[in-house]
């Protein structure tokens, strides 16, 4: 085995960074090749190791479950292990952070490339010591000899690459031996962040940086035909930045660049062409189709005229909704002629750098964007778009710019979660089985492969490309049973009302409130228990397992006679199941509701989840994630609805927008089924995905209305138990 | 240009104050660089920007930082330290009670007031308390056990 010699490294960790910037600088890729385990990994002379992660830790624990899983491989402690995430100046691109697969995949190279090191360190310290590997220990950053000599990490590498590229069949830890993996280690980010000591990129100042305020149109689309400079006079040293259509203010002071935004008279064209959130479904049911695809196909649904079949249909609606992240979307980037740094809370820095270079006409190598922590964010919402603007600000002015979004914009200007439209049909036979099932899910085809068109590019006049974007959409349209005659289509649509990306499980909470709402209206007509009817259709044990446990929590019994649905107070449960993608993790959710009969008002009493991911990294952090995909999804499903007349969104603020507040929290009862021989998959999107349906199926066994729009506002519900009676 | 004197964590900070109607928030982020407090919508409505002022929790994004002279302000600084959490801080380290952590500058303030003149509350009354500070990650269960855990072992 020869190691390069050339790449030596000088001092401590930090000046690992430092070396390796300089590498990049000079356009060497060697660190940050995505196939080398120098991309992932750095060893210096101390001995102490630094990881390279091109995926980042938007809240979710991964910080943790990383460093868990390099600790595993390399058998070392690991609260001394550094982090470098998501920094295109020292990370290999493994793609954005999204879509569950910053631990399926991300954190899969990683521990490759750690077991390939691993492998390396043994053999050198063979050579070293004349013996053989299988007599040789690793024991804190060193490895010993059953004489007991031993020879630190940093002694036989430290400061120096590994030069060899990640080996697939590199021999990793059996799973059954983990010590470090599996346990619920403390986040190490969180004493820092309840203290006020973490630095997020709201919190980064640079140098000579000046406060922005972007100015938005009153009208999707608007051109600026003019700006009244002479209205911000009053505010000192505060001065406009205009590229097109594209305008801002700039101030030292920030609350200066506030005061300019807001004084700022500027003339726009009157561009309103929307139909309005009110005709929403209709607008897409008008909406012409780029393509069909069909998803998925068992036999051919049979004929509906068949003796005895009965045939069931309704469409389902999901809104359109926001990410609606706690802090508005920010952003400093500092570009001086020909290159520069953006520190963004971007989840696609790797992406965001190579679309950033080619509007601002830069060489990608020589712009670097920094990941930093922002507020949470659950897809794309703001922070690519405020930090091209920062970025475009900094380019023109010749300064470093922070890019600070105010409320209206993140509520009114984040790419939003798309609207789905949902035709469900089924047939029951004679027997009371499903004879026939079919979905068409009306999608907003995904056309863009650079995610959503940036605002601040389309405003300046810049070619940001076609296209919209919003993840997986169709995943999970089709029923998780095994049903012998079901399709499930979907019709891309060639477009939507309001810009989009992908927003937690990106449609796949639409998908499933769509089906398993409808697979309960058909045990319902079937006169069918909800538990017995999905265990009859379902063979995968996993997925057994998921529902069975959650109905034994939940204490399920059939009802043996119908319901009383006339009181003031109505109570309900219901279920709903999804395996995630239908190849991940398999979600059991139970729940329990109340709803008042005279205001509509529901309140979730009672959570009850079995969650299956198969190995678990870090089960607290798990369940952290798991607890969040189950309060945001309830928040999503009782008050969530994106509003827009024929201008622009109207829902512009927490008063237009009202999320889950403390008073409408229910008891969760999450079981968290440990299954550490198997692959794990992820956690951050799977149990969002049945919380619509189980929660509508809820309110139909307490009310025997079936909810078929989101949100289930007070006043939607009371409407509909008003028609029901 | 007007000199402004306030008091914030124990000291007394000097502040060239621009406009005279400058929110608090900003004099604190900006000129004390206390990152404690969030710009979270600037309208009152989300918590993120809380501070304890005279032993009440205050929405520091809509208050005027002239009128805040003479009174002891409390940063999410001042609390306590990563090494010397305050109580409260402590609590929710323990429940690891914050995904993003954005919003809990607000909710450890709040809570901290709340205790501060409730020192065992109920558990209603906490939600009740909390019912304008807002979580989008789905934090607020540990946000009420950190909360109960700091009651008990204040």
């Amino acid at each position: 085995m020869s190691f390069s010699r050339r790449n030596l490294l000088q001092g401590v960790a930090g000046l690992v960074v430092a070396f390796a910037l300089h590498e990049q600088a000079q356009g060497s890729p060697a660190r940050l090749a995505a196939d080398s385990v120098d991309g992932y990994l750095a060893i210096a002379p101390d001995g102490s190791v630094t990881v390279y992660a091109g995926k980042v830790d938007l809240g979710t624990g991964a910080r943790a479950a990383l460093r868990q899983i390099v600790a595993e491989e390399l058998d070392i402690a690991p609260d001394a292990i550094g982090l470098v995430e998501g920094d295109t100046g020292l990370t290999p691109d493994q793609g954005s952070t999204g879509g569950s697969t910053g631990i399926t995949v991300g954190a899969a190279q990683i521990r490759l490339a750690a077991a390939t090191a691993r492998a390396a360190l043994l053999d050198l310290a063979a050579q070293r010591f004349g013996v053989p590997v299988p007599q040789l220990s690793i024991s804190g950053p060193a490895i010993r000899t059953q004489g007991n000599r031993s020879i630190g990490f940093g002694e036989l590498i430290g400061g120096q690459t590994f030069g060899l590229p990640v080996d697939k069949s590199a021999p990793v830890k059996n799973p059954a031996n983990y010590a470090i993996v599996g346990k619920s280690l403390p986040r190490p980010d969180l004493p820092a962040k309840l203290t006020g000591r973490h630095i997020y990129v709201q919190d980064h100042r640079v140098a000579g940086m000046v406060h922005a305020r972007v100015i938005r149109p009153p009208s999707i689309g608007a051109r600026l035909l003019d700006v009244d400079a002479a209205s911000i006079a009053a505010v000192p040293n505060a001065r406009i930045v205009r590229l097109k259509d594209f305008i801002a203010v700039v101030a030292p002071r920030e609350w200066d660049a506030v005061r300019a935004m807001r004084a700022l008279n500027v003339h726009w064209s009157d561009t309103a062409t929307l139909d309005g959130s009110g005709a929403l479904y209709d607008t897409i049911r008008h909406t012409p189709v780029l393509r069909e695809e069909v998803l998925r196909v068992t036999q051919d649904p049979a004929p509906l005229a068949s003796d005895g079949l009965r045939l069931l249909q309704a469409a389902y609606h999901w809104p359109i909704q926001s990410h609606a992240s706690m802090g508005p979307s920010c952003a400093v980037a500092d570009i001086r002629d020909d290159g520069g740094t953006v520190w963004t809370a971007s989840q696609n820095t790797h992406r965001s750098r190579q679309t950033f270079a080619r509007l601002l006409g830069l060489d990608p190598a020589r712009l670097r964007l920094v990941y930093m922590d922002g507020s949470g964010s659950y897809g794309s919402n703001g922070n690519d778009d405020a930090a091209f603007e920062a970025a475009l600000l900094s380019r023109e002015i010749g300064a470093p710019v922070r890019v600070q979004w105010m409320r209206a914009d993140e509520h009114g200007w984040d790419p939003k979660g798309p609207p789905q439209l949902l035709d469900m049909r089924g047939a029951i036979d004679a027997n009371g089985d499903i004879a026939m099932w079919e979905t068409t899910a009306m999608l907003p085809a995904n056309t863009s492969r650079t995610g959503p068109p940036l605002l601040g590019a389309i405003a300046a006049g810049l070619d940001t490309g076609e296209g919209m974007s919003s993840g997986l959409t169709s995943l999970n349209a089709d029923p998780p049973y095994d049903l012998p005659h079901m399709r499930a289509t979907i019709s891309w649509l060639k477009a939507t009302p309001l810009r989009t990306s992908n927003l937690r499980a990106p449609g796949k909470v639409g998908n499933v409130f769509a089906v398993e709402s409808f697979f309960d209206e058909l045990a319902a007509a079937a006169a069918a228990d909800p538990l017995e009817y999905r265990l009859r259709r379902l063979s995968d044990p996993r997925g057994r397992e998921v529902l069975n446990r959650t109905a034994e929590r939940m204490s399920w019994v059939p009802h043996t006679k119908s319901p009383d649905h006339s009181a003031a107070m109505l109570r309900g449960r219901g279920i709903a199941y999804a395996h995630y993608k239908q190849s991940e993790t398999y979600v059991g959710m139970g729940m329990e509701v109340e709803i008042e009969r005279a205001s509509g008002k529901i309140r979730v009493t009672r959570v009850v989840c079995a969650h299956d991911c198969g190995m678990m990294i870090n089960p607290d952090a798990v369940r952290a994630q798991v607890e969040g995909s189950i309060l945001q999804t309830i928040s999503r499903t009782l008050f969530e609805e994106v509003t827009f007349d024929h201008a622009g969104v109207t829902s512009t603020d927490w008063g237009t927008y009202p999320i889950l507040t403390f008073p409408d929290v229910p008891r969760l009862d999450i079981v968290l089924i440990d299954r550490r021989l198997e692959r794990p998959w992820g956690v951050g999107e799977a149990a969002t995905a049945p919380v619509a349906a189980a929660l509508g199926n809820a309110v139909f066994d307490a009310t025997g209305v079936r909810l078929r729009q989101a949100p289930f506002t007070s006043a939607r519900v009371k409407a509909a138990l008003v028609t029901a009676s | 240009m007007s000199r402004l004197t306030l008091r914030v964590n124990g000291e007394d900070r000097v502040i060239d104050l621009g406009d005279p109607d400058t929110p608090l928030l900003y004099v604190l982020r900006d000129d004390l660089q206390l990152h404690g407090p969030k710009f979270g919508c600037g309208l009152g409505q989300c918590g993120a920007c809380m501070v304890i002022v005279n032993g009440a929790a205050v929405r520091s994004c809509v208050v005027p930082a002239a009128a805040m002279a003479g009174k002891e302000i409390t940063t999410l600084e001042g609390l306590g330290s990563p090494e010397r959490p305050h109580p409260v801080q402590a609590a929710f380290i323990a429940e690891a009670a914050a995904q993003c952590g954005y919003c809990t500058n607000g909710m450890i303030m709040a809570s901290t007031a709340l205790l501060q003149r409730n020192p065992h509350p109920q558990e209603q009354e906490v939600r009740d308390e909390l019912a304008a500070n807002l979580c989008r990650c789905g934090s607020h269960v540990r946000v009420l056990a950190a909360v109960m855990r700091a009651a008990r072992e204040g």
